[in-house]
């Protein structure tokens, strides 16, 4: 018998971050960023976690809900899905997503693959709890739960391994539900909670882990590597400051003011830039020599792609790979145990062209060796 | 696996024992000198005459004033709440805490070595410099390098003279400034990336591959024209041997730089491989680890420094050298970079080691290796029964004399931690183990080693006590968590540790923090 795979996209996930808006909740902010010419991130994601399960889709039965919701996204795989519910087409909710998840739970699906960010996460757990194993695809902005997969790809690999029951290495773990209030996270305030688990497929390296908190005594660290950083500023030259605490450390070193969840621009010293989005780097970049400066989400790896979607693939090409400057505490470091650095800037030659070798910051004078892979 | 003995119980002797510095009182002496007599008072002088006046000092040293007894009681009690070296099986990794025989001990007491001084006339001491050459040649063949230092006191500072040894070199080439890089790897001994940064370097740190075997690509991609050179250990800290260990050496001189060998703990490969064969340039042994002389770096401990002949006229001065009739004392070394320690290091723990190579000659020291790659793999066969271990990296390969392991499973189970296993082994009598250098990139580590002085029985003990601790943490972890219960110091707050305003090294330092006023004793 066929194995019965889920489907559930939520179209708006990822709609915020390229505009800066740090989160796609709230119909006024989804107004806010469609305004800004904002292209939501989740269909196309969908799709490349899809071509993971081209090859076996004989042997599975893929239930989906209707249009941008998963139909559209799976038909342009090439897959024949059975579509069950009802949508209105371009005006999705929160509320869909719920109702896609109870229709899904009722048919008892082997695995339901959802895309979206931690809102979604939300919802389908809302509804599904342990009930059912479930598997995120990276969409949204923000991603700090556990139940994604590392990237669309691995998110398509890893249910096609499930789902094939290939691997010896795949087991079930529960995997935690986090999500932060949007509103205090545009305000730089970040309270992350921890909603609940969803049992997920898990292979080593394939799923994020939530994101480890930072620990007492790591100040002296922070302060050796923002001291690095500032030695070696260049005149003449604009600093893309990314987000976070490691290089909140350079702002502060500066006397800068900082945007912890946004990212500033410096040049010559001063604040060029505060909380700029997409749009606005690649103009800056146009006309300045540029350096991009990133710290390393904790457990996850990230550089690129996550909480930092502003500095884009786009933003990414113009400055060039030789100006990008990784920053990480050693301590952040071993929380990735062995696995590597990783970029998902939603652009594959530009995530293939950061890969290798790259030496990271990890204090004055200090560089740690690692791989960045995709 | 045969059943392990049986554990036996322990507890320590506990004394309230003040700190010297509380006991005694005003005039108090052990013995009382005679005065000496008034011929011998005119023939010599005053004995302060023969400090110049200017080096003096004004006042007495507030110093305790404690009758000999006492002061015996004193350092006995303390010597008794210690799980000494000898008084218990140290299976201390990476430091390899390596039985020395009382031979050698009698050896350096004897007056030919005790009472002899630095500054006296190389004519006046043949005897002693013969032996520092000897050694030297002895560790030449070993390392298969062309000379060889005993000036460091310790491993720091023979990878910190290494490091300033590269600089010479490059200077010499025109390119000091340029080469400011120094490459080494997370499990490397920490040493090789601190004493690189103490003398100016940036330091390049590889991570390990999957498998935990150093990474060869990111060394590739590491080197560069601004690499003054590589220093790392082989077998790192979790035991593996790098068997591409010659192309890791081939690429640094590749981009011109310079290949420095971490051989500390030699154990593994005493008489198996050398240094100059896989391609290094310079290398140490810590005498008080792999050629049994007790430790204690600024005590008796030496970091052997040893480099190919390109780097030689480097070391640091005074060199011994022969003239074919006579030892000689050189001093005239204008490349030198001068001096890292006084005089010539640690010489007792040179004659140490003389003696126990001689004692073993050149097949008793690659037998030496032998037994502590077979001890540690027969160590491996007991750990892996016990409940809770895990073997980190390269599964089914056989380490060297030590390995990594990890009690993270026991962990996960049980909530116990590494650090409350080595608090508890003490309440066996057992000395805490080592876990790992700092980061632990493996979780909840140990690292032990029992290199070749150490019995299988030895060895079954200290895994039933292992064993024991396993069982306590399934059955009743908060023993564990809240140990150490038969030690003379209990549980302490870690945290404290790091609160400067907690702790005092000095006397004066802990009366400061207390509030105390300094009582002058004149």
């Amino acid at each position: 018998m066929n194995k019965k795979l889920g489907l559930i996209v939520n179209p708006i996930a990822g709609i915020g971050g390229r505009v800066g808006l740090k989160g796609s909740d709230g119909e006024e902010i989804l107004n806010r960023a469609k305004e800004l010419g904002a292209q939501p991130e989740a269909p196309r994601r969908t799709v490349d976690a899809l071509k993971g399960l081209v090859p076996m889709k004989e042997d599975i039965e893929l239930i989906t809900y209707p249009y941008e919701m998963g139909e559209d996204e799976a038909r342009k795989c090439g897959l024949s899905p059975i579509v069950i519910g009802e949508i209105k087409k371009g005006e999705t909710s929160a509320t869909d997503t719920r109702n896609a998840a109870r229709e899904m739970l009722r048919l008892e699906v082997d695995l339901l693959l959802f895309a979206g960010g931690d809102g979604t996460a939300r919802d389908i757990y809302s509804v599904i709890g342990d009930k059912i194993t479930a598997l995120g695809v990276p969409s949204g902005v923000k991603i700090h739960s556990a139940v994604y997969a590392t990237s669309p790809r691995n998110a398509g690999e890893l249910a096609a391994f499930y789902l094939g029951g290939k691997s010896s290495e795949v087991r079930l773990s529960e995997a935690e539900i986090m999500d932060i209030d949007e509103q205090s996270f545009r305000e730089d305030r970040l309270s992350a909670r921890l909603y609940g688990y969803l049992k997920v497929p898990y292979m080593k390296r394939m799923i994020q882990c939530a994101k480890a908190g930072g620990c007492a005594g790591e100040q002296q660290a922070l302060n050796g590597i923002a001291a690095d950083v500032i030695n070696n500023m260049e005149t003449e030259c604009l600093y893309i400051i990314g987000t976070g605490t490691t290089t909140r450390a350079i702002m502060e070193q500066l006397g800068l003011k900082n945007t912890l969840l946004g990212v500033d621009a410096v040049y010559n010293g001063k604040l060029v830039g505060s909380d700029v989005n997409e749009a606005q780097l690649l103009q800056m970049v146009e006309e300045k020599k540029a350096k991009i400066v990133v710290g390393v989400i904790g457990r996850q790896g990230y550089i690129f792609g996550r909480g930092n979607q502003q500095i884009s693939a786009k933003v990414i090409k113009k400055v060039g790979k030789e100006n990008i400057i990784i920053l990480a505490t050693l301590d952040k470091i071993t929380t990735l145990k062995d696995a590597p650095l990783l970029v998902d800037t939603g652009d594959e030659e530009i995530d293939k062209h950061l890969s290798g070798y790259v030496q990271v910051i990890s204090g004055l004078g200090e560089r740690i060796v690692l791989k960045i892979e995709y | 696996m045969k059943s392990l003995p049986n554990v036996r119980k322990y507890h320590s002797q506990v004394w309230s024992e003040p700190v010297i510095m509380e006991l005694g009182r005003k005039g108090e002496r052990g013995i009382l000198i005679p005065e000496a007599e008034d011929a011998i008072k005119t023939h010599v002088g005053q004995i302060q005459s023969l400090i110049p006046e200017n080096m003096r000092r004004k006042t007495a040293p507030d110093l305790p004033e404690v009758a000999q007894p006492q002061v015996l009681r004193h350092f006995l009690h303390l010597s008794q709440m210690c799980l000494g070296m000898e008084t218990n099986i140290d299976a201390e990794g990476t430091a390899t805490m390596k039985y020395s025989p009382k031979v050698n001990e009698a050896l350096v007491r004897l007056p030919e070595m005790a009472e002899i001084h630095p500054c006296q006339d190389e004519e006046t001491v043949q005897g002693i410099l013969e032996i520092i050459y000897k050694l030297d040649l002895f560790l030449r063949e070993i390392s298969g390098m062309d000379h060889f230092t005993f000036q460091p006191p310790g491993g720091s500072m023979a990878t910190y003279t290494n490091a300033n040894v590269f600089r010479a070199y490059h200077a010499d080439k025109g390119e000091g400034t340029q080469r400011d890089e120094i490459i080494t790897t997370i499990f490397s001994h920490p040493c090789n990336a601190a004493t690189s940064a103490t003398a100016g370097y940036k330091v390049i740190t590889l991570m390990p591959r999957k498998d935990g075997y150093p990474d060869y690509d990111a060394l590739k991609a590491a080197v560069s024209h601004r690499t003054a050179g590589l220093m790392i250990t082989n077998p790192e800290d979790t035991g593996i041997y790098n068997p591409d260990i010659k192309e890791f050496t081939e690429v640094v001189h590749k981009a011109g730089g310079l290949c420095f060998y971490d051989q500390a703990n030699a154990n593994g490969i005493l008489g198996i491989t050398r240094a100059k064969e896989a391609g290094f340039d310079a290398c140490h042994f810590n005498l008080h680890k792999t050629f049994s002389s007790p430790h204690g770096s600024f005590g008796p401990g030496s970091g052997a420094y040893g480099v190919r002949e390109q780097l030689s006229k480097y070391l640091p001065r005074p060199v011994v050298s022969y003239d074919g009739e006579k030892y000689h004392l050189d001093y005239d070394r204008p490349d030198s970079i001068g001096k890292v320690r006084e005089f010539h290091g640690n010489i007792p723990a040179v004659l140490r080691a003389y003696a126990w190579i001689m004692s073993l000659g050149a097949e008793g020291l690659v037998e030496v290796a032998r037994t502590s790659v077979l001890n540690n793999n027969y160590l491996t066969k007991m750990l892996e029964q016990i409940k809770g271990t895990k073997r980190y990296y390269a599964p089914g390969e056989y380490r060297l004399e030590q390995e990594r392991w990890s009690w993270e499973k026991l962990t996960e189970d049980t909530g116990v931690g590494t650090m409350d296993i080595q608090r508890r082994i003490v309440d066996y009598g057992l000395q805490s183990f080592f876990m790992s250098h700092h980061p632990w990139i493996v979780p909840e580590p140990f690292t032990p080693e029992f290199c070749e002085s150490y019995s299988v029985d030895d060895m079954e003990y200290w895994c039933a006590v292992l064993e024991k601790i396993s069982d306590e943490a399934y059955s009743d972890p908060e023993l564990v968590k809240t140990s150490p219960h038969c030690a003379p110091i209990h549980l302490v707050k870690y945290e404290d540790l790091d609160k400067p305003d907690k702790w005092a090294i000095t006397w004066r330092a802990y009366l400061k923090k207390k509030g105390k006023v300094i009582l002058e004793r004149s």
